[in-house]
Formats: C-alpha cells, structure tokens, sequence
C-alpha cells in the first residue's frame, strides 16, 4: 500500500539543521510505540536492502538505543541514540553518535542532534524530525554518507527495473 | 552520458565510442530514458537521445539520496502501521 502522504525535507543552512516531516495515517500511540520501542523500530528503521538490529534499548531520559544496521554482505554500521529529554507521545530528544559494538562512540564522525515531534492531524499523526549539526562541514560530511545508503537503495531499485 | 551531453546522439553511435555491445548500450540507455535523465526523439529511421538537463539537476541535489533514505524508511513505517492495524481488525 502506498500513502499519498509525501516526506518533506527542508533545510536551514543558517541554523546547520534539517527537517524532515512526513504524515501517517495512525493514531499518535501507535507511530510513537513505533519510534520508542526497539522490537518495532528494527522492523522499519533500516532504509533497505539494510536490516536493523537492536543490541540494548533503555528508553528513558538518560538511556540510550544501541543498535547496528547490517547490509546484505554482513556488513554492520553501529550506532547509539542518547536520549535527553522525552515527553510522552509528544516529543523525544537525543544525540546520535557511530560507535562500536560495545557502545563506544566513534569521534571521527559527526553526532546529530535529534528532535522528534508528534502531533495528531486530521488523518492520523504528523511527524517532524529535526537533525541539528554543531557545524556545515558536519552536516555536509553525513549528507555524503546519506549517499551511500540512497545508492544501495538505487541499485535494488534498477535491479527490479532490469528484471521486468 | 557525457558524451549525450555535447549533442542527441543515436544509441548506434554511443556504442561506437565505447567498447560494449550495442545491445548492453541499448539497455543502459533505455534506463535512462525511463528515469527520465534522456529523452527521445525520432527523425525518420533513426532515434536520437538528448539529455534532460531540469531532470539531471534533480538527481545531482545533494540532498536527494538523503531524501530516499527517509522515503524508503517510512514507507517501511508506513507499511508496518497499516499492518498493525488490520492486525486489529
């Protein structure tokens, strides 16, 4: 089933941020349980053909998500989201960080800053995610990175293409 | 695609300058065309690809792979909230 809804991405070059909002047609509870609890998130958060795979999830202010998205080559990307500030089927903060297996962050990579806003509209829930980079060359360094995934997705997607 | 670049060209003589078949040429071309980046035109029994250049700046946007990665990500939420909702039912 495809939605009409379409993601909306915008940036703010000024502030090193961007937003990205997309509607969904379900109750707020339900997209919230969706982003906060990590048997569902690994269900979904894995831009294919990438699986998610949660090592520990503490979703509490002070606790973190630490899990891996892994590629079809056994490849596994680690990452860690710290949760600052969460308001119940409102709002979540939290830093996002590459690391290791164990948890470790990895400082050769930039952290985002993440806020995650829920709100009902007449269809369902409007989500709107905002990344916040601490500088330009940060923000540009994981848009690069974006690539790789938006390249992995573009070659499943000829691969159909070449199939029919 | 750079060589279409400098003018429409048919694919017989993109295949000249490259050292693949033509039918390889064909198919390579003819993906292209469906994603819009070439478009064709036919001047009696030959068919000439030109480049869209609206259309290849799109895909050059810097932004537009971290676009998909969100896309295809709810699009996976998507799929999973109408799921769990007929799960109900």
């Amino acid at each position: 089933m495809k939605s009409e809804s379409k993601t909306k991405i915008s940036r703010d070059l000024i502030n090193n941020r961007l937003k990205i909002t997309r509607e969904f047609e379900a109750p707020i509870k339900e997209v919230w349980n969706a982003w906060t609890d990590s048997k569902l998130l690994d269900l979904w958060w894995a831009p294919k053909p990438w699986k998610s795979k949660t090592k520990s999830m503490d979703f509490r202010e002070g606790g973190f998500w630490l899990y891996a998205m892994i590629g079809l080559d056994g490849t596994q990307s680690w990452s860690r989201a710290d949760y600052k500030a969460i308001v119940p089927d409102k709002m979540f903060i939290g830093i996002d960080n590459f690391c290791d297996e164990e948890g470790t962050i990895d400082s050769n990579f930039p952290g985002m800053h993440w806020k995650c806003e829920f709100r009902e509209s007449p269809r369902g829930t409007i989500v709107q995610v905002e990344i916040t980079f601490s500088d330009k060359a940060d923000l540009e360094k994981i848009i690069e990175m974006g690539f790789e995934a938006g390249f992995t997705s573009a070659h499943e997607n000829l691969d159909e293409l070449l199939r029919k | 695609m750079q060589l279409i670049a400098k003018g429409p060209l048919t694919p017989n003589t993109v295949a000249d300058s490259f050292d693949v078949s033509r039918q390889a040429i064909s198919k390579h071309i003819k993906i292209l065309a469906e994603c819009g980046l070439l478009s064709l035109s036919i001047q009696g029994r030959e068919y000439y690809y030109s480049i869209q250049p609206k259309k290849l700046a799109e895909v050059n946007d810097w932004l537009e792979p971290f676009r998909k990665m969100w896309e295809d990500r709810f699009d996976q939420l998507d799929i999973f909230l109408n799921n769990s909702k007929t799960g109900k039912k």
